[in-house]
């Protein structure tokens, strides 16, 4: 048998695999009661809504945000739109103001205090008893809302379902790279939510009982993340979150490495932060899955990142502290050896095998994610870039969202 | 709800993730054996050739001149050398590894050997170096002498290098290391013809010994194919 001395590293890798696992056997287990609905649903009722669309300088998309809304398959006198001006110092308020004269259309304009706040001061006007949110860059398919009540109908116990986010309009490789990525969240979206495990309710259309409000309170600062820590509250109170697969909310993701890296060190530095806050939740088995399986699972890729990248980044120099060496003892050149093609030289060891496992995993999240978003069973090369992408860029925002956790630095909004 | 865990469920995912190790770990081993066979096959090769080309030299003596071609093994020699050192880096120092190692050795040698009566008697030009170097500690020295030698046998093809582990346990380079008065103080130690030069020696020194080593066999009365003893 061979056996590294890495002790660390075949943990992590086995944790790794767990995780996977354990996605995969709770889709073997569930698969059945995954319906992805084509065809427009009627319900027996259907309650009224409130919809709150903070705005904070989205002057570019707000306009079209609300023209989805407006499109929604939805009673119209059922359905109440708050639109909500963070303080935007551009032409947001002007945007908005076009949909003054909707009858089901209120405007809001406060002093910037972040999205929370807006959330929140749609949540005080609120009267009825199903509330969302909808971020002002994202756009809902017509029949989203609809099929989102159908769950509420279904399971009087649901407290809040998500729907499944999709990536609007990828243009370049960062925003194809991150479709393959949301697809796969699709997938482990609906898997947390058979583990009645879900750690985030999306800005984009997740639909509340007010309940949840009127007896948790209202929206926190949560580390800029106020969507995950509202999830984490819900869950330490025992509060079902759903997940409507076929409800579909498309939002523009960021464009370029800069910007995704700013989101992703938000969406890091939020988990670990609102981590740590409810750190009394962890490992608890009263809590559940969310308890014993997502917020663990967090953790351990975090930790997985930024040991393989420490990996890497030692391995890398190890190489290059090799090779000054041998420039410095004989000078450049350049041998046949190193594109001697040889099966013989081809690494073997078990953790190679381990990540191909894992990696068979995440294609097949990422092709099954894509099956329930768009129903057909299709491999696309998006899945390679956001594999390399991801895999080069993620270590970069974990390792800063570590750092900055350690000095307590906020990171902005964008 | 949260409050039931699916406690079997876990367990049996622990298990499948137990099995896709078992089967890693299995795949893994599967493709060293093969990695040592493979091994094994060119040592028995190189076994087989020197013990053939010794057997040739021995019944037809030094007449065979012709029939003698300088390069003989060198390049099997190489290959195997290549593969063993990432075998013992990769593959891990296992029994199986350092029982292969002696084995190559004892092959060096007998190449060593074999082409020194070679090129004596045919006349063949060439150099020998035998390099002594440590895998016990860290040899900062040994790793810069390697690259030396690589590149020096890149540059001088009719150069043999032959390279032995100090800590082998192996009786026969053991007695070159007493024939030579090799102490593990003074690694890399290097010998060219029959002198010993201890420590790091730079490419300009090694080619300097190398070409003085050239032109004292083109000094000597220029021997032909036909000349006899």
């Amino acid at each position: 048998m061979v056996l590294n001395p890495n002790i660390i590293f075949y943990v992590l890798i086995f944790f790794s695999v767990y995780v996977q696992v354990f996605f995969l056997v709770t889709f073997f287990e569930n698969r059945r009661k995954i319906i992805v609905r084509n065809n427009k649903i009627k319900i027996t009722k259907y309650p009224a809504v409130t919809i709150v669309v903070p705005c904070w300088n989205e002057e570019a998309t707000v306009y079209k945000t609300v023209c989805s809304l407006l499109n929604l398959n939805y009673p119209k006198d059922k359905l109440k739109i708050f639109l909500i001006d963070d303080g935007s110092t551009d032409g947001t308020w002007n945007a908005i103001n076009k949909f003054s004269h909707y009858p089901n259309i209120k405007l809001f304009k406060k002093e910037n205090g972040g999205k929370y706040t807006a959330l929140n001061l749609g949540l005080l006007h609120t009267e009825t008893d199903f509330f969302g949110g909808l971020d002002a860059d994202s756009f809902v398919d017509p029949e989203s809302l609809v099929r989102i009540m159908s769950y509420f109908e279904k399971d009087p116990s649901a407290m809040a379902v998500a729907p499944s986010v999709v990536v609007y309009n990828p243009k370049n490789l960062i925003q194809n790279a991150q479709k393959a990525e949301y697809h796969m969240g699709v997938y482990m979206k609906k898997m947390l939510s058979f583990l009645g495990a879900i750690n985030v309710t999306p800005g984009p259309l997740t639909i509340f009982r007010k309940k949840v409000f009127n007896d948790l309170g209202p929206y926190r600062h949560g580390h800029n993340t106020e969507d995950m820590e509202i999830a984490y509250r819900m869950q330490k109170n025992n509060y079902k979150i759903e997940h409507c697969n076929d409800a579909f909310v498309f939002t523009s993701t960021p464009g370029t490495i800069k910007k995704l890296y700013r989101q992703r060190l938000r969406w890091i530095y939020g988990f670990i932060n609102n981590t740590i806050d409810y750190r009394d939740v962890l490992f608890r088995k009263k809590y559940g899955n969310f308890a014993l399986f997502t917020l663990p699972t967090g953790i351990v890729s975090i930790l997985a990142v930024s040991y393989l990248f420490g990996q890497i980044v030692y391995d890398l120099g190890d190489f290059l502290y090799s090779k000054i060496i041998q420039v410095r003892t004989v000078g450049w050149h350049f041998t046949a050896e190193s594109i001697n093609p040889d099966f013989f030289f081809l690494d073997t060891h078990s953790a190679l095998f381990l990540v191909v496992f894992i990696y068979s995993f995440v294609i097949f999240a990422i092709i099954f994610g894509r099956k329930m978003a768009e129903g057909k069973w299709s491999f696309s090369p998006n899945i390679f870039y956001f594999l390399i992408i991801f895999r080069i860029l993620a270590p970069f925002w974990f390792l800063k969202a570590i750092y900055n956790t350690i000095l307590k630095r906020k990171p902005s909004w964008r | 709800m949260n409050d039931k865990i699916d406690w079997k469920k876990y367990l049996i995912v622990f298990l499948i993730t137990i099995s896709l190790f078992l089967t890693a770990g299995y795949l893994s081993n599967y493709f060293s054996d093969q990695k040592i066979n493979q091994i094994k096959l060119i040592q028995d090769n190189i076994a087989i050739n020197i013990l053939s080309s010794e057997t040739q030299f021995s019944l037809l003596q030094e007449l065979s001149c012709k029939n003698v071609s300088g390069s003989l093994l060198s390049s099997e020699l190489d290959e195997l050398g290549r593969k063993l050192e990432w075998g013992q880096k990769n593959l891990g120092d296992t029994e199986e590894v350092s029982y292969l190692k002696k084995y190559y050795s004892l092959l060096q040698i007998k190449d060593y050997l074999l082409m020194k009566k070679i090129s004596q008697s045919c006349k063949v030009k060439s150099a020998f170096i035998l390099y002594f170097y440590t895998t016990a500690e860290n040899c900062s020295l040994c790793e810069r002498e390697s690259f030396v030698l690589s590149s020096l046998r890149e540059k001088y093809p009719e150069l043999r290098v032959y390279s032995f582990d100090y800590s082998i346990d192996l009786s026969a380079v053991k007695a070159m290391l007493q024939i030579y008065k090799i102490k593990d103080t003074e690694l890399p130690a290097l010998v060219l013809d029959d002198e010993l030069l201890t420590g790091f020696h730079s490419i300009e020194d090694l080619e300097e010994g190398l070409l003085k080593s050239f032109k004292l066999q083109e000094a000597k009365p220029e021997g032909d194919t036909k000349t006899g003893s």
